[in-house]
């Protein structure tokens, strides 16, 4: 049967239409058409030139930087989506209504301070001299390097994603029917056993979206490999930023940051589909 | 007895007129006093490093002269060029730059030539009374207003100075991972040039430059990150690097101001000179506002505030200047070495050529010194 345009549907969607075209597909057409520019003396020129291209994606310095990105991108979205789940689990299914929202509240707290801050203060404590060693070398441990290491981005990738994780995953393990549960322990299911076959894929879109959200969150972000990182290696966020520091290659960085959009969509669209498919298809 | 004699505070009708008269023309002219008084300021833009246009450099200027600075900051010559070239003619009245930027930002046309008569070369070291890369032949582009060396910066309470005298430090054992990377690639391969024994360290043939790549790779394994500006200050104050290679005094003085246990020397393979100088930008509606302001800060006294700025500090170029800080500010003048009588100053570092001007690479291009940053920093 065929659908007819409705004026309420068509005032409904339009706004969000106009939107995506505004800020999403217009830029992204822009983006698309500057990675063809070339830069002459710091400035760029209109081109149709697949220079920029061919020479981001021939070096080995970008696949290295991607598949570091993308991998620790990837061990953010499990790690973090593993150390959520407990807390979410606890609030969803323990809590009173009352103690519920207190945890919802509280979880909402850290977006009040801005990520740069927060990145910044987690410094003092993961330093060589910070107060986690100061403390561990009270029990005669450490020091351990913490700073400008991998550990340290995971931290800042858990600073910055762990409470939208949570919230997720929450919000997912709310609206999980309760008789399920109690039908699989009226079958003798054991607790353990129920979480993993009753509530984790009654549950699935959402904690597949909370993870999907950790990925996209700590793929291109910037502040925590560079300040909890060091820096050192690079990933694709810095190689951006490299690029556009030296000779102005706004046109190459254009490169990167399409490579990195058409990776997210990618994954985003897996992702997505992997959630809804339905179990035994 | 009268009623004037009895009251004797009482005024008369002419007293009262005259009062009235000097009230009413006091009322009438209040909106022209108050005109002149909060007259809206001109607004003076510039395109400069962090701190140019704070308080402690600007205000009083900004007072005498009714003037509001409107600065945009950026970091690294790239970057500023990159700013002027997507901005229209006439947006920055004053452009701060670094000698191997002048000109290109004059073959770009960005900046106006300027008359050598207005400003006080005659004060100037001679070394900077004719500065290579300000000039044109006799026409000039851009006047010095501070400049700095780099050497190598390291924590005193790791390592002490004898052990830092060298770029050879950066590769002992004890720093492993505790070395840090200013992260452009202009001064800490230039500095690993120097350490080759290039006479030149930005005029490298083709085997030197590989020779300097090589040498560049041997130290990857200790370096402990590489860091912007924010992140290079953290890192030396909380002791997470413990020597830092691609900067000096700029960045370990403010800290050592501060109390941290850092410093810079420059080490016997020697140093990399900044310079900082500032030009008018092509198209301004402003210019003799401008040339005011760079005439300001070429005095002793602008001098002074430059040197003790406090985003950070620097030499400064005007031999007043160095006798008014030594009045000023002894204690900071002989941290930098910038008293007339001390030994080992800054000019005499200069002068016995321990110091080479940072610049652009001559026998490469900056996208090849650029990508094997790239490289090294991915190894």
């Amino acid at each position: 049967m065929r659908k007819s345009i409705t004026f309420y549907g068509l005032t409904l969607s339009l706004p969000m239409l106009v939107w995506q075209v505004l800020f999403f597909l217009a830029p992204l057409i822009f983006l698309v058409a500057l990675s063809f520019w070339t830069v002459q003396n710091f400035r760029m020129v209109p081109d149709l030139n697949p220079d920029n291209w061919t020479r981001m994606l021939g070096r080995g310095v970008f696949w290295q930087a991607y598949f570091r990105t993308f991998l620790l991108s990837t061990s953010a979205a499990i790690v973090i989506s593993v150390l959520a789940f407990p807390c979410a689990y606890a609030v969803a299914f323990k809590l009173s209504e009352t103690a519920r929202r207190w945890a919802i509240f509280l979880m909402v707290i850290p977006f009040f301070t801005s990520y740069l801050v927060r990145v910044y203060s987690w410094q003092i404590f993961l330093s060589d001299n910070g107060i986690i060693n100061a403390l561990l070398a009270k029990v005669g441990l450490g020091p351990f390097g913490m700073l400008n290491s991998v550990f340290g981005v995971m931290v800042g990738y858990a600073t910055l994603s762990l409470p939208l994780v949570v919230l997720l995953q929450l919000f997912s393990l709310i609206f999980v029917d309760r008789t399920l549960i109690e039908a699989a322990h009226n079958l003798r299911c054991g607790r353990l056993r129920t979480v993993f076959e009753v509530v984790i894929p009654a549950a699935k879109v959402g904690l597949v979206i909370a993870a999907l959200f950790c990925f996209i969150l700590t793929f291109g972000d910037f502040v925590s490999p560079l300040y909890l990182g060091g820096g050192d290696p690079p990933t694709l966020s810095i190689l951006i930023t490299d690029t556009t520091k030296s000779g102005q290659q706004w046109p190459r960085a254009a490169v990167i940051a399409l490579t990195m959009i058409a990776t997210l969509l990618a994954v985003a669209f897996a992702t997505v589909s992997f959630a809804y498919r339905e179990r035994g298809r | 007895m009268t009623i004037k004699e009895m009251l004797p505070g009482l005024r008369t009708r002419r007293d009262i007129l005259k009062g009235a008269s000097v009230l009413g023309g006091a009322a009438l002219a209040t909106p022209f006093l108050s005109r002149l008084a909060f007259a809206e300021p001109v607004e003076l833009t510039m395109l400069a490093w962090y701190g140019h246009a704070e308080p402690d450099m600007v205000a009083e200027f900004e007072a005498e002269n009714n003037v509001k600075f409107k600065p945009k900051y950026y970091t690294g010559g790239d970057n500023m060029l990159g700013l002027i070239a997507q901005s229209p003619p006439g947006t920055f009245d004053l452009i701060l730059s670094d000698a191997e930027y002048v000109q290109q930002l004059n073959a770009a046309g960005y900046i106006e030539k300027m008359d050598p008569a207005d400003y006080p070369f005659d004060d100037f070291f001679p070394e900077f009374q004719h500065f290579p890369g300000h000039w044109v032949g006799n026409d000039l582009y851009s006047v010095i207003t501070r400049f700095g060396f780099l050497g190598v910066a390291f924590n005193t309470e790791a390592i002490n100075e004898k052990e830092a005298s060298t770029y050879n430090v950066y590769w002992d054992q004890k720093l492993k991972g505790k070395v840090g990377h200013f992260d452009w690639h202009l001064p800490n391969l230039g500095q690993i040039s120097l350490l080759n024994g290039n006479a030149s360290p930005y005029d490298t043939d083709a085997a030197a430059w590989q020779a300097l790549q090589d040498k560049t790779m041997t130290l990857r394994p200790q370096i402990g990150g590489f860091f912007d500006y924010g992140g290079t200050f953290s890192s030396l104050q909380n002791g997470q690097m413990l020597a830092m290679a691609g900067i000096g005094d700029w960045i370990t003085g403010t800290l050592e101001r501060n109390g941290a246990k850092v410093r810079s020397v420059i080490p016997e393979e020697g140093g990399l000179q900044f310079t900082e100088s500032f030009s008018i930008g092509k198209g301004t509606t402003k210019g003799d506002l401008a040339k005011k302001w760079i005439q300001y800060i070429t005095s002793p006294k602008g001098q002074v505030k430059s040197a003790n700025m406090v985003a950070y500090p620097c030499l400064i170029p005007n031999e007043k200047g160095w006798k008014l800080l030594a009045e000023e500010t002894p204690a900071e003048a002989k941290r930098q070495g910038m008293l007339l009588d001390q030994s080992n100053n800054a000019m005499e570092l200069i002068r016995k050529g321990r110091i080479k001007y940072r610049q652009l690479p001559v026998q490469q291009s900056l996208e090849d010194w650029n990508d094997f940053w790239s490289e090294y920093k991915a190894a």
